[in-house]
């Protein structure tokens, strides 16, 4: 399966890779939900404006991971964390931190399209830029025009600024769910499977707007689909059971895994 | 079971106990209706007299003179809309308050004696609050909650004159007290149903808590939390007892919530007893089908729209 791959190239990727800022540090990431012990012990680098994959089978700790890094993980009642995550060098958990600002900083996509379905395409756009307290018009009007377009929605959506979000096609709906996201500048933006309720063709969309949105900001992007992991991402991290087993460039990783549970995966020999 | 060649899809006569059933259960489910159709039938014949005599002029007059043979039920009408939109004012925003803070802040495990306790409101017969509001309601209304709102807000007409107790303003608040467990009940259930990744939603964008409610749960729920207070309207407009209890019963419209007043439901039981004359019962029949219009029409209102809600949210188009 590996070697059915596209493989991207690897020359001009590598270097890229060695050069890249850290934009997220975990160090020994433990999070609980009740009893459960769902991460133990994650330690890893994304690599600042570059595409970082999550892959691994279902329940590994994909999503609470990902949940961690916006400190969403703790709005679920017992859920817990220990360890240390630092976005640009401030460490997320310190006490003081106002995780509602945290999560101002690191955006996040989910699943499943979730527009606020009594809002319009535009207010949906605007609603975070609201919260953090802007009513200026024209800047709003400015903020909206311009995540749209980042998110690569804005030719389709322009004259009907004033529909509901949710009048919008499934894919649609995602892109505007990330310009929602990308309307708060983020420096990171966490995308737990964005596409998986997608068609194909809505699929590529996103995958090519993922890459697009690296040249800015930095993408972590969970996915269950290795040939996406493959297409879009710089870095890939395979979780197993809670625990990172294998991260890096991810040519290397898909090419030639040093772990052997890493090959099993990705050969489709479980998950 | 089936043959190898293919089995029958043809359905022969051995299934006709289902038939039955759905006979059965459809001859139940008519029952309803028809018991609902046969009341309205014989309120109208009842009240057919009055409303020959009166037509729509009932609606609109006041006078309401049993000796004379003289009926208008707008002074009723004026009571029991006043009253319950009194209660509505007090119990919304306190409804929805509790159902808020049931609903996003309490801790799963506080939610479930908080909600039984402001349920148990409800199951509280209505001649017990009754009584309550005559001994401790009305002298409290009369000495302290009248005073205080004629020196502050006296300047409106609607605080004027002498503090009763017994009268429109009591009405109200004994009435908010007995709809806030409807209010409660229904906008908690439509709350409780907005998908989590609606709040998530607005969490990842930095939303606080309240933020949450504010931009995500309560636009969702919207025309649910509409549906609990057309319920605890059609609930308000059709309370007797309590009411009769203490709003003073005298049929007049005074601008002063603290004036006595008089309410559909209550003239009817209060006069129903003693009314003499055929013509006397059909203005009351007439009276409750009034009121039976009113009602029925916010109830029905009020399930749509909580439908609406609990069915998803593809239904708010612009
Ligand atoms: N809200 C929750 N309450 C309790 N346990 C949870 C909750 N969410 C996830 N878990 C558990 O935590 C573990 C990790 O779940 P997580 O959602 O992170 O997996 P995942 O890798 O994202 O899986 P998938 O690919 O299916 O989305 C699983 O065992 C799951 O059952
Ligand atoms: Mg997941």
């Amino acid at each position: 399966m590996p070697k059915q791959l596209e493989v991207r190239d690897v020359e001009t990727h590598a270097p890229t890779l060695v050069g890249a800022n850290t934009a997220v540090q975990t160090d020994d990431l433990h999070a609980w939900f009740d009893q459960l012990h769902a991460l133990r012990g994650i330690t890893l680098n994304v690599p600042e404006r570059q595409v970082t994959a999550i892959i691994g089978p279902s329940g590994c700790g994909k999503s609470t991971f990902l949940r961690c890094l916006n400190r969403m993980h703790e709005l679920v009642p017992s859920a817990r964390v220990s360890g240390t995550v630092r976005v640009h060098d401030q460490d997320i958990y310190a006490p003081g931190i106002d995780p509602v600002l945290v999560r101002r900083r690191v955006g996040m996509v989910f699943q499943k399209p979730n527009p606020f379905p009594t809002m319009n395409i535009y207010d949906n756009v605007a609603a975070g830029v609201r919260l953090a307290g802007e009513r200026d018009r024209r800047r709003l009007d400015d903020v909206v025009e311009r995540s749209l377009r980042a998110a690569a929605l804005w030719e389709e959506v322009k004259d009907r600024l004033r529909k509901p979000g949710t009048s919008l096609s499934g894919g649609q709906q995602q892109r505007l769910c990330i310009a929602r996201a990308l309307a708060v500048s983020p420096e990171v933006l966490l995308m737990d499977e964005p596409a998986s309720a997608l068609d194909p063709a809505a699929t590529l969309r996103i995958e090519e707007l993922a890459r697009d949105l690296a040249k800015e900001i930095t993408i972590v992007i969970v996915t269950h689909n290795m040939q996406q992991a493959a297409r879009v991402s710089d870095v890939t991290g395979f979780f197993l059971g809670g625990q990172l087993v294998e991260f890096g460039p991810t040519n290397g990783l898909f090419t030639r895994p040093t772990d052997k549970r890493t090959e099993d995966y990705i050969t489709g020999r479980f998950g | 079971m089936g043959s190898p060649q293919g089995g029958r899809l043809v359905r022969d006569t051995a299934r006709t106990g289902d038939q039955w059933f759905r006979l059965l259960l459809a001859a139940m489910a008519a029952a309803v209706p028809f018991v609902i159709g046969t009341m309205v039938v014989a309120l109208i014949a009842a009240a057919w007299p009055a409303i020959l005599r009166f037509g729509a002029r009932f609606l609109i007059t006041t006078t309401w003179d049993p000796v004379a043979s003289q009926f208008g039920v707008l002074s009723f009408v004026y009571g029991t809309v006043v009253s319950s939109a009194l209660a509505l004012l007090i119990a919304v925003p306190l409804g929805l308050g509790v159902s808020i803070f049931l609903s996003e802040l309490v801790p799963g495990w506080l939610r479930t004696p908080i909600s039984f306790l402001v349920e148990l409101l409800a199951a509280i017969p209505s001649v017990v609050i009754g009584l309550w509001g005559i001994f401790v309601l009305v002298p409290w209304v009369r000495t302290t909650a009248e005073p205080a709102l004629q020196a502050s807000l006296g300047f409106l007409p609607l605080f004027r004159g002498p503090p009763l107790g017994l009268g429109l303003l009591t009405a109200g608040l004994i009435l908010s007290v007995m709809v806030v467990p409807f209010v409660v009940a229904v906008s908690t259930a439509v709350m409780r149903a907005v998908p989590t990744a609606q709040r998530e939603a607005a969490q990842a964008l930095g939303a606080t808590r309240w933020e949450t409610t504010r931009t995500a749960v309560l636009p969702y729920a919207r025309s649910g939390i509409l549906g609990a207070i057309f319920l605890a309207l059609a609930r308000a407009l059709g309370e007797t007892m309590a009411v009769t209890m203490v709003i003073g019963n005298v049929a007049q419209i005074r601008v002063s919530l603290f004036a006595p007043a008089y309410t559909i439901p209550a003239v009817i039981a209060n006069e129903f007893a003693e009314a003499t004359g055929d013509l006397y019962v059909a203005a009351l029949v007439y009276a409750g089908l009034v009121l039976l219009v009113v009602t029925v029409a916010m109830n029905a209102l009020a399930r749509l729209l909580v439908n609406r809600v609990v069915q998803g949210p593809s239904f708010i188009a612009e």
